[in-house]
């Protein structure tokens, strides 16, 4: 008991520092790295839950996968100096955060749930176990498991176009070009809202912050185009 | 413990995710927050199904588990993308989604 | 084939007349389109005359018919049908109409040969004689109205017909605001009678308007001054008889047909159809006389002063109506439409003539630039001569025996219209002086140059073509006059029309010498049967004493002429200097045109302006714009919420997501 009560502390303390970590520090790097430590720590807590697979998938998938992706990514973009955030939000933002913690905080503890003072459920051999979540996956939710697949792939097709080179480096010229598309004026599409397209008179709507950025005269699209 | 206070860490840990969220400029480190705040409801999924003796939550938090790799895939893609068209890496420089 | 079905058929002629040259405007090679013209009205004069000889057939009780093509929706109620009146009075106008319009048409195959408008002109002239026949022959107030429209729209086309020349535009909208005062009027009193009779078709009308209508209440007075502002409005009398003399501006047939032989007489017509309502109504027909009366006079003051020479003929012919009213409301019906008749030869006869000599002039039509073209223009000299003594009421011609049979009707009235028939004498001498002083300044005296290189064998040509009126200078392409000018000397369709109707001005009055013969009288008796005045014939001993006071006024009006112009050449200028005002005041033309100008056409064009500043922008403007501002004011405030800040977003979904838990938490307790 005592031991499952510090295991839990230390798990806890180690999410909440892992977390506070991630928001605090300045190089992007160091916040992937709180972050993975914040991911093992919640494992651990997900283990004192008695659900070990999913501690498991945690640690492989979370910790091991996506972040790899984190630190690959942070790579190559670099550091990024953090500028001082700016406005209002830099007060309101922690102030609607912890708003937000204190209501959640009540609404769990003090919404009368039966189960919140308990340790839980009796414990069913192989509760949590790979077998069980294996067969539940494969019988009631056959579906969300299917669908988590597709959505996999999708992720993976869009991640390669998002990401994909296309003849070397492309120059500036080439932003304009992928962003025009020929589509009739005020349709209402955003790149017109945006000023990117040329509205057609003075006067009309969309004129008055003086957005008059031409578009370029080619507006076929064609070059290697999606 | 009792389940309360695995809760209780994990609406701290997902508020810590949000304020992170609100505060911080660098997209990338926005991602990284809106994971804490994805790991923050997987607790507490978790914690719940050790409430009910009930697998379902478990299940669920690896559905989340499988959305939330789907989405950094995404989102960094877009990330390199941005770097890519020498853009700063800012979201606040970013805003011409706009009406 | 009756009677009505040739009315129909002169219906038709001059209607298909103007869409086949409408149609084929391009086509019509050299002067097709001026015969085809030609040949259209004469038709419609042919199917007149076998139509009067239908008419004669039957008994004289049987002489109204009516024959409708077919009803429109009785809607309402009201029994307007495609119908017309085929009786003694409409076939009396058609023969005159046609008649006189086919001689202008052969007039016109020469005078208008060279215009870039040719097939345009003749287009619009048959849809006039259509109009006008239409008038005529209707049968019921609706159709009516439809011709009465009509022959406005075909004045406003023929009086601009040379649409290049602001004047010529100017004056069209001119006839044209004008003759819409008198058409409203015309619909109006139709409103009237409709609301007490209801119908709309004449016969019923008139046999009933003893029935529906108290005697000379208000509401006959009404209907009868309403369509006296259609009459006057159309016949150009005084106060609507501004544009008359504007509308010279059109070509010289236009004017010989519409301003003196057709169009302006229609007022006259709806006087003499309407009789049985005006004479229902005396006020309303007392009315009228004294504002025929009051015409007569002013127009021939101005006339004794105008130096255009067709505008001398046009205020001649406002006088010349003033009679013909004065006669049809005062119940000289048959007086009074014969002396339509004869004035419509004489008066065409003139404005042709005149046409010969302008075209001598190469256009100009000042009687201060004219002179001395009696030995080069020998037959239309002649044709004036006729024409002339015709007008001032010379025996034996026509115009004595009309003008003075009217006057003497008048005069049989008695009580106090004898001052009407004293004024009417007054008028007779005026007309006198002024047709002989146009006719002395413009052929005799010294030739001028025109007149002389004339002599030479050589028609002038202006070396730049001006607008006669303001001297602008204007080329001969379509919209203006052609290049071409005629003299009737030289054309031989314009001596055959001009010969036709010296005859007829000359003999035309045999068909009512009093004492002997009554034709005009006889055969419009059955339309005029129910009018009190039907029986009472004016003496022949009376009658014959007011001719001779005719024709002594007659004679001392052109010595008063001869001696003013010829004999003592320089009278007239010292006339001028000595009655300077008098002589400015006639000149501006009794200043009609500026009174109307600041009564009517300034309020309403300042009305016009208020409503379109403050009513149009201010108002409706105003609320429009509220509107669309409002709309715009609401987006450009929703669309500052999409800031395209991604730390707003995130900050505004967790402030709600804050909100929806709370609202949960405080509605579970």
């Amino acid at each position: 008991m005592v031991f499952t009560a510090i295991l839990f502390f230390i798990a806890a303390i180690g999410a909440i520092t892992g977390a506070i970590g991630v928001v605090m520090l300045r190089n992007p790097f160091y916040s992937v790295l709180a972050l993975a430590f914040h991911l093992v720590s919640l494992a651990a807590l997900f283990l004192l839950l008695r659900a070990e697979f999913v501690a498991a998938a945690q640690v492989i998938v979370y910790a091991g996968a996506v972040m790899v992706l984190y630190v690959f990514v942070v790579a190559y973009i670099g550091g990024g100096e953090q500028q001082a955030s700016g406005g209002v939000l830099r007060v309101l933002g922690p102030l609607f955060a912890l708003a937000l913690a204190i209501e959640l905080c009540i609404a769990m503890l003090g919404a009368g749930l039966s189960g919140v003072n308990s340790k839980g459920a009796p414990y069913i051999p192989g509760f949590g176990t790979p077998a069980h979540i294996g067969s539940l996956f494969l019988t009631t939710y056959l579906y969300p498991f299917e669908i988590a697949s597709i959505l996999l792939l999708a992720a993976a097709v869009g991640a390669v176009v998002l990401a994909r080179r296309r003849r070397g480096l492309e120059p500036d010229e080439e932003i304009d070009k992928r962003i025009e598309t020929p589509r009739p004026a005020w349709t209402g599409t955003m790149a017109e809202a945006a000023g990117i397209r040329v509205p057609i008179q003075e006067g009309w709507p969309g004129t008055e912050d003086g957005q008059r950025v031409g578009t370029t005269g080619d507006t076929s699209g064609e070059e290697g185009g999606w | 413990m009792n389940i309360g206070w695995y809760l209780v860490v994990s609406a701290l840990v997902f508020c810590i995710g949000a304020g992170g969220v609100l505060i911080r400029r660098n997209p990338l480190v926005v991602l990284l927050c809106l994971e804490l705040m994805l790991n923050g409801a997987n607790l507490a999924l978790v914690a719940f199904a050790r409430m009910w003796g009930n697998q379902s939550g478990q299940i669920f938090a690896l559905i989340v588990m499988v959305v939330a790799a789907c989405e950094v895939t995404v989102g960094l893609g877009l990330v390199v993308a941005i770097y890519r068209r020498r853009l700063p890496i800012d979201v606040d420089e970013l805003n011409e989604l706009q009406g | 084939m009756t009677a009505t079905t040739f009315g129909w058929l002169v219906l038709a002629c001059p209607l298909v007349g103007t869409i086949v040259l409408a149609a084929g405007y391009r086509i019509w090679p050299g002067r097709a389109a001026g015969w085809i013209a030609t040949f259209a009205i004469a038709l419609s004069f042919v199917f007149s005359v076998l139509a009067f000889i239908k008419l004669l057939g039957y008994s004289p009780d049987h002489r109204q018919l009516t024959s409708a093509l077919w009803d429109y929706d009785f809607s309402a109620g009201v029994d307007a049908k495609l119908q017309i009146l085929v009786d003694p009075l409409s076939v009396f106008m058609i023969l005159v109409v046609s008649g006189v319009s086919t001689l202008i048409h052969l007039y016109s195959v020469s005078y208008m040969t060279l215009d870039r408008g040719y097939v345009r002109y003749f287009s619009y002239l048959n849809y006039f004689v259509f109009s006008m026949l239409l008038l005529v022959l209707a049968g019921n107030f609706i159709l009516l109205i439809v011709g009465w429209a009509s022959v406005g729209t075909a004045s406003y086309l023929l009086i601009s017909f040379w649409y290049r020349r602001t004047t010529a535009t100017s004056a069209g909208i001119k006839a044209f605001v004008i003759n819409v005062v008198g058409d409203v009027g015309l619909v109006i009193a139709t409103f009237i009678i409709f609301q007490h009779v209801g119908s709309v078709q004449f016969l019923p009308v008139f046999h009933s308007v003893h029935a529906d209508f108290a005697r000379n209440g208000a509401p006959i007075v009404i209907a009868c001054l309403l369509l006296l502002v259609g009459a006057f409005a159309k016949s150009a009398q005084v106060p609507l008889h501004t544009w008359l003399p504007d509308a010279m501006e059109g070509p010289t047939p236009v004017s010989a047909l519409i301003h003196a032989a057709t169009m302006v007489t229609a007022g006259v017509y709806l006087i003499a159809r309407m009789h049985a309502l005006f004479e229902w109504a005396p006020t309303a027909a007392d009315v009228g006389a004294i504002g025929g009366c009051v015409t007569l006079l002013i127009a021939a003051t101005i006339a004794l002063v105008m130096t255009d020479i067709k505008r001398v003929i046009a205020y001649s012919t406002m006088s010349q109506i003033g009679y013909m009213i004065m006669g049809v409301s005062l119940g000289a019906y048959s007086a009074g439409l014969f002396h339509l008749m004869t004035h419509a030869f004489f008066k065409a006869l003139l404005f042709m003539a005149a046409g010969s000599i302008i075209g001598a002039m190469a256009g100009n039509q000042s009687l201060d630039r004219m002179g001395g073209f009696r030995r080069v223009l020998p037959f239309t000299f002649a044709c004036f001569i006729i024409g002339g003594l015709a007008l001032s009421g010379l025996p034996p011609f026509s115009g004595w025996l009309s003008k003075d049979d009217i006057i003497a009707f008048v005069n049989h009235r008695g009580g106090a219209f004898v001052i009407l028939g004293i004024a009417a004498y007054i008028g007779a001498l005026m007309t006198g002086i002024y047709t002989f002083r146009m006719i002395f300044r413009a052929f005799l005296g010294d030739p001028v140059p025109e007149a002389v290189e004339l002599e030479h064998g050589h028609l002038h040509h202006a070396e730049v073509p001006t607008n006669p009126k303001t001297g602008e200078e204007e080329d001969t392409d379509v919209g203006f006059p052609g290049p071409g000018h005629f003299i009737a000397e030289r054309e031989w369709p314009m001596k055959i029309a001009m010969s036709t109707l010296a005859v007829l001005a000359v003999i035309g009055g045999v068909l009512q010498i009093p004492g002997i013969d009554d034709a005009v009288t006889k055969f419009l008796d059955p339309t005029f049967a129910d009018s009190k005045y039907a029986h009472t014939e004016v003496a022949a001993g009376p009658a014959w004493v007011g001719l001779v006071i005719g024709a002594l006024i007659a004679i001392a009006g052109i010595s008063i002429a001869y001696r003013i112009w010829v004999a003592r050449p320089g009278t007239s200028l010292r006339l001028q200097e000595r009655f300077s005002s008098l002589y400015v005041f006639l000149s501006n033309k009794w200043y009609f045109d500026e009174i109307i100008d600041t009564l009517i056409v300034r309020p309403v064009l300042w009305t016009g302006r208020l409503i379109d500043t403050t009513g149009e922008r201010g108002v409706i403007g105003g609320i429009t714009d509220a509107a669309t501002g409002a709309v715009r004011a609401t987006s450009a405030a929703v669309r500052r919420t999409q800031t395209g800040f991604l730390r707003y977003y995130a900050a505004l979904m967790i402030v709600c997501l804050g909100g929806v838990a709370l609202y949960f938490l405080i509605s579970s307790t």
